[in-house]
């Protein structure tokens, strides 16, 4: 479904979308007054792009000394070309340990490679431990958001959800009462799991240690209570230098959720004795990505969601209109990477207002690589959308005689159009907008008038 | 071929110009370390005590199942280590020591040598970590200058309680870990 279509059906239910957009807006704020309290934020920022620009001109040594090193700390270490392979190597992993049952917290890679589906195909029961991530497993549905997987969902929804899955009272919608039960019912799955999968937020290159970030803490409650522990790592994750974690632990929650730090940030190095480390390198598409000098950038992103959480199109259409794993701006301009023609309608999901690229830690031009992707798309699959408004606009604009009369029309039909007409159910473009007060004289009348020479 | 040698050759073969690695400037809190750190802890949902405080605390408490591996609370621990870390679900309360603070974010680090199990701080119902005010440094930069090249199988910042926001946004403290965090700032 093209992205517009499927903002429409988001945009159906006004409370929630409404409240969708003020939450993730509150997250915005609070990033921004987290950020203003580091009076080297913006140098933060510059250290950040430029450590991740010597990552992507370095990869591939930077990858082979993170090899050395974590095979030399005890860690085993496969490679995957793609999701195919990936899914495969942990799949052989389980099936060697004659496991049937893991826990894994969030990592969006393993999302992208659609793991879950695959290894329940081969009968393996997945339980997503981030409570958000259980939340939308129990309803079969992706997450909504990188960090916030189930912030499409009111209380409501959860408790009756709850109720069904976990025995909770019916109608309790207490957030304590709900988690609780979620903790009770998850406790049990971490004691009884032999495996354990989580993500990769950073890899250091000159030590071979590995570092995982959560507030809930559900992925060490997974990975120390297990005989193994599989890390899933997208190549483009790796750093230089232990010290750099120093910058981008700094920039990660605060961007993400405007806290200081995630609670928990765990280093993992080597396996505690008689217990297994597995971490599976993965490509999918990372290195073509790496090959497209005007998009290459969008491999820095570290994961924190901060362009989601202030983009107006985000805010207002939610993650699921976007149809790919990643969603937002950051997800716009990686998908198309993936699949030019699946995620066509994606670069144009955007004012180009470059709020993205602002907020951005490691200064990612977003904006301007949605701009980028939207001339390779027309290019391959010709205009998409807005065709016949744009081509008016166009004959408007080419035309001096043409823009002087529009303007004048139009300041003398929005004084008197009446109210029905634009807010009326079928002009969709009514909903949620005001049209501006329209200025009694064109800016040319102005001049004419006040030019004093 | 193999996948590694197929990724690492096309890694490889793209042209790219090559990008320095920046230097890190030596950043400065400023402002009194302990100051810092005690509102940052409280701002995480931690709370901070003395060790007055601490006492009046666990003498409030009926706890029946305690862990320490601070040597000077010692005698507050009910039980000793178990063999298997399956074995702690039922702990109430685990004791132990950090490396150091760090200011900014009230951020507390440990190691394999200070964790017997590395699950001992998650499983645990209930968390207190004991830290020396002559152990803080001022943000993250100080604090990986501090770890250095130390070489643990395993190392952990903590800075809070265990907790969630996955419901409407609404924060609940205790999710999968620690339901509270208290550190005893001596």
């Amino acid at each position: 479904m093209s992205h517009p279509k499927a903002a429409t059906e988001f945009l159906k239910d006004q409370a929630n979308s409404q409240w969708h957009d003020e939450t993730l807006w509150m997250i915005r704020d609070k990033r921004d007054a987290s950020s203003k309290s580091i009076p080297e934020w913006e140098e933060l920022r510059n250290l950040a792009s430029e450590i991740k620009d010597n990552v992507l001109s370095n990869l591939d040594k930077y990858l082979e000394q993170f090899e050395a090193q974590a095979l030399k700390n005890g860690i085993k270490i496969h490679w995957a070309k793609d999701a195919k392979e990936h899914n495969e190597i942990v799949l052989s992993i389980l099936q060697e340990k004659d496991c049937e049952a893991i826990v894994k917290s969030k990592s969006i890679l393993t999302e992208e490679c659609h793991l879950n589906p695959y290894l329940e195909k081969h009968g393996i029961e997945v339980v997503d431990t981030d409570l958000g991530e259980r939340i939308v497993q129990f309803l079969h549905q992706p997450p909504s958001h990188i960090v916030m997987p189930a912030i499409h969902l009111k209380k409501r929804d959860i408790s009756a959800l709850f109720h069904e899955k976990l025995q909770t009272e019916k109608g309790n919608e207490d957030p304590t009462y709900l988690t609780n039960a979620a903790r009770l019912h998850l406790r049990e799955k971490f004691l009884g799991s032999k495996v354990a999968i989580t993500g990769v937020n950073f890899g250091v290159a000159e030590t071979g240690e590995f570092v995982v970030c959560t507030n809930e803490g559900n992925a060490d409650m997974g990975v120390h209570l297990a005989d193994a522990h599989i890390a899933c790592m997208g190549i483009e994750k790796i750093i230089p230098r232990r010290k750099d974690l120093g910058v981008f632990l700094r920039l990660l929650a605060r961007s993400a959720t405007g806290q200081p730090i995630t609670n928990y940030n765990s280093h993992f190095r080597s396996p505690a004795k008689g217990k297994e480390i597995h971490l599976v390198l993965v490509d999918n598409g990372r290195t073509r990505q790496l090959a497209r000098e005007k998009f290459k950038n969008s491999l820095k992103c570290i994961r924190c969601g901060a362009c989601m959480n202030t983009c107006p199109i985000y805010r207002r259409s939610g993650g699921f209109s976007y149809g790919s794993t990643v969603p937002g701006p950051i997800g716009s301009i990686l998908s198309p990477g993936l699949d030019m023609k699946k995620y066509s309608t994606l670069p144009f999901a955007s004012t180009l207002c470059g709020s993205c690229s602002d907020v951005c830690p490691v200064k990612i031009n977003i904006h301007e690589q949605l701009y980028e992707w939207r001339q390779e798309i027309t290019k391959h699959h010709g205009a998409v959308g807005k065709g016949l408004s744009m081509k008016l606009a166009s004959g408007i604009f080419k035309s001096p005689l043409a823009y002087q009369f529009s303007g004048s029309l139009m300041r003398k039909v929005i004084k008197s159009l009446p109210k029905s007409v634009i807010y009326n159910p079928l002009n969709i473009w009514g909903k949620s907008r005001d049209l501006p007060k329209a200025p009694k004289e064109s800016f040319q009348d102005w001049y004419k008038r006040n030019r004093h020479e | 071929m193999s996948s590694r040698e197929e990724i690492l050759n096309s890694i490889r073969g793209i042209q790219k110009e090559n990008k320095a690695l920046p230097d890190i400037p030596n950043f400065q809190q400023e402002g009194d370390l302990v100051e810092l750190f005690k509102s940052a802890i409280e701002a995480n949902k931690g709370e901070i005590l003395s060790k007055k405080e601490f006492e009046n605390w666990i003498a409030s408490t009926n706890f029946q199942r305690i862990i320490s591996c601070s040597e000077p609370f010692h005698t507050y621990a009910t039980q000793e280590l178990p063999d298997d870390a399956h074995q702690l679900d039922h702990l109430e309360l685990a004791i132990l020591e950090v490396q150091f603070g760090v200011a900014e974010n009230g951020a507390m680090w440990l190691d394999d040598s200070q964790l017997p199990h590395r699950a001992l701080p998650f499983i645990t119902e209930h968390l207190v970590l004991i830290l020396s005010k002559e152990n803080l440094v001022s943000n993250m930069h100080q604090a990986y200058d501090r770890i250095g090249r130390d070489h643990s199988g395993f190392g952990l910042f903590i800075a809070g309680p265990s907790k969630t926001a996955d419901i409407e946004q609404s924060l609940v403290i205790g999710a999968h870990g620690a339901k509270s965090l208290r550190v005893v700032l001596f």
